[in-house]
């Protein structure tokens, strides 16, 4: 058997057990959906009441750019919170099932154990934004009519990459802190989202907040897919946002394999990997 | 000596862990007391090693070193001292060959409960690069001997009896044919049909596989009737280790009956035994070593 026939064969392990595990939790599955979908709504409803937020007036495209401005940031926001979530939470939820020695314990690199669990998330990240968009747009006149869809998409990819490296960074809070390491990471994830602009443009932040938004990789997410959405901007444009983060996304993914060995090591030598949920 | 004729080989190997000073990485322990950090020593310059298709056991109280032993050997704890080597390779620098060389039982069945038996085990067979489908025959095959039957592979786990799971544990220890099956506490919780049939097919392994077994177990009668040599562990050290006619041999016959493995673990280790563990010392508390906290 090759090499490439075995990693795949781990990797897609990963991915079904994920399937499966979603399955069968599937009544949690519905509740944070919902509770997405209500998230994605009430904050888009502060798009359409801007004008009389503001008291200023404003013109029906006026609005839909906010609307849309803010339901980007929401997007965006929870799918990159689903592909964070999925990875930095793979020790968390296997120390809670009890199985996270077993999986240690298997013949598989660390890195294919995290691409199995990144490639999940990727494909339910994406599903799970698609459903919210559809339903979110149920509710206000969207027009995409300019919107350049793929060229959002690929800003989303690219950045996956950099989410994936954040994550597998975060993943080791549950594998140091068995208590509450799990909870750590949303210190992270929310931090990153508040410098990167989710729902506002980064020039209204403190000047040393904009100094740490140009090395957060969601920035260039969040500009490049309301390039894409708002402006219609084209692929040749969107280079500028995507090369950023192909470039943080190829530091980063190394730098959390290489830490999270690290940390591997140190909970070997402590025991750390024992404890269950 | 023919190195490949020893599955086993654990040589002045020590694991100490550090308690009530323990603070969260990265920051140092606190000191306490004045006294620095209490050091638990959970194994203490421990060396056997075990050839090839032998049964192997290792019988302690709780808090012996019994559990800490064996992941040493899986790979999940790095040892403080001594060398671990599963078929000639080095559990700290050939991490990835002894994985494959072995499987493991705890003794909770460490599976994903809300799933099926099917999907764990299909789970577990391509984690191991193995085909899932050729994986899952194998796996019905096993578990048929171990007295489930093919209606209850696709319900969940959590739907079965602790004995029923812990047999589907043993079935996906199984599929990839470890070399080395390492068996911690397997029939603990168990009721007397399922130990039978589980340590029936502990033998039926090493006869038909040429399986390596290194068990654990409470069970002095368990260890008696499986084990071609067993040692008794006490504080983290060997207190002895024979077969198990030598280990009754030890002990002096009393009240007109041969030595049991019972007589001869309490003889040795000086600790009571009641209901399959032992008492620790009036006023000690028992601890998690690795965090410190008393259980």
């Amino acid at each position: 058997m090759s090499l490439l026939t075995r990693e795949a064969r781990v990797t897609y392990a990963f991915v079904e057990r994920n399937f499966n595990l979603v399955k069968r939790y599937w009544g949690w599955e519905v509740v944070w959906l919902v509770y997405s979908i209500v998230n994605a709504l009430s904050i888009t409803f502060i798009g359409k009441a801007s004008a009389a937020i503001t008291g200023q007036t404003m013109t029906q495209t006026e609005i839909d750019q906010v609307i849309l401005y803010l339901l980007l940031g929401t997007l965006v926001w929870h799918y990159l919170a689903v592909v964070f979530h999925g990875i930095s939470e793979m020790i968390a939820w296997e120390r809670w099932e009890g199985t996270i020695e077993y999986t240690f314990m298997a013949p598989i690199s660390r890195f294919t154990h995290m691409i199995g669990s990144t490639l999940f998330s990727l494909l339910y990240g994406l599903l799970h934004t698609g459903v919210i968009l559809a339903v979110v747009a149920l509710f206000f006149r969207l027009d995409l009519s300019r919107a350049n869809l793929l060229g959002a998409t690929m800003v989303l990819v690219a950045g996956s990459m950099s989410m994936v490296g954040l994550g597998i960074m975060a993943s080791v809070m549950p594998l140091l802190f068995p208590e509450r390491g799990a909870q750590m990471t949303h210190v992270l994830q929310a931090s990153v989202l508040l410098v990167s602009g989710v729902y506002y443009p980064i020039e209204v932040l403190p000047g040393w907040m904009q100094e740490v938004a140009t090395v957060s990789p969601v920035t260039y997410v969040l500009q490049g897919a309301r390039a894409a959405i708002i402006d219609g901007a084209s692929f040749g444009e969107l280079l500028r946002f995507v090369w950023p983060l192909l470039i943080i996304g190829a530091v980063l993914v190394p730098a959390g394999v290489y830490i999270f060995g690290v940390c591997e090591r140190y909970a070997k030598r402590t025991g750390r990997l024992k404890r269950n949920g | 000596m023919n190195h490949h004729s020893i599955a086993l080989s654990i040589e002045k190997v020590s694991k100490s862990f550090h308690k009530g000073g323990q603070r969260p990485w990265p920051w140092p322990a606190r000191k306490r007391n004045g006294n620095g950090r209490q050091e638990i020593k959970a194994i203490d310059q421990i060396s056997l090693s075990i050839q090839r298709g032998e049964i192997f056991g290792v019988l302690g109280a709780n808090g012996s070193g019994k559990s800490t032993l064996i992941r040493l050997v899986s790979t999940l704890l790095i040892p403080d001292h001594g060398t671990i080597t599963v078929l000639g390779h080095d559990v700290r620098y050939d991490e990835m060959a002894v994985k494959r060389l072995i499987n493991r039982v705890s003794v909770d069945a460490a599976l994903f409960k809300k799933l099926s038996a099917l999907e764990n085990l299909t789970y577990a067979a391509r984690l191991y690069g193995l085909d899932a489908r050729q994986a899952q025959k194998d796996a019905i095959d096993i578990l048929e001997k171990l007295g489930i039957g093919r209606n209850r592979l696709r319900s969940p786990l959590e739907d079965m009896s602790r004995g029923m799971q812990q047999k589907v544990a043993i079935a996906r220890a199984l599929l990839t044919t470890p070399v080395l099956l390492l068996l911690d506490e397997p029939t603990t919780g168990l009721d007397p049909r399922s130990k039978r049939e589980v340590q029936k097919f502990v033998l039926q392994l090493r006869e038909v596989h040429d399986t390596t077994v290194l068990l654990t177990s409470h069970d002095m009668d368990e260890a008696d009737r499986l084990c071609d040599r067993i040692a008794i562990l006490d504080e983290g050290k060997i207190v002895a280790l024979d077969t198990p006619a030598g280990l009754r041999a030890m002990v002096e016959r009393t009240n007109g009956h041969e030595p049991t493995m019972e007589d001869a673990f309490m003889a040795l280790t000086g600790k009571r035994l009641v209901d399959g563990e032992a008492d620790v010392e009036e006023g000690e508390e028992e601890e998690d070593p690795a965090f410190g906290h008393v259980l």
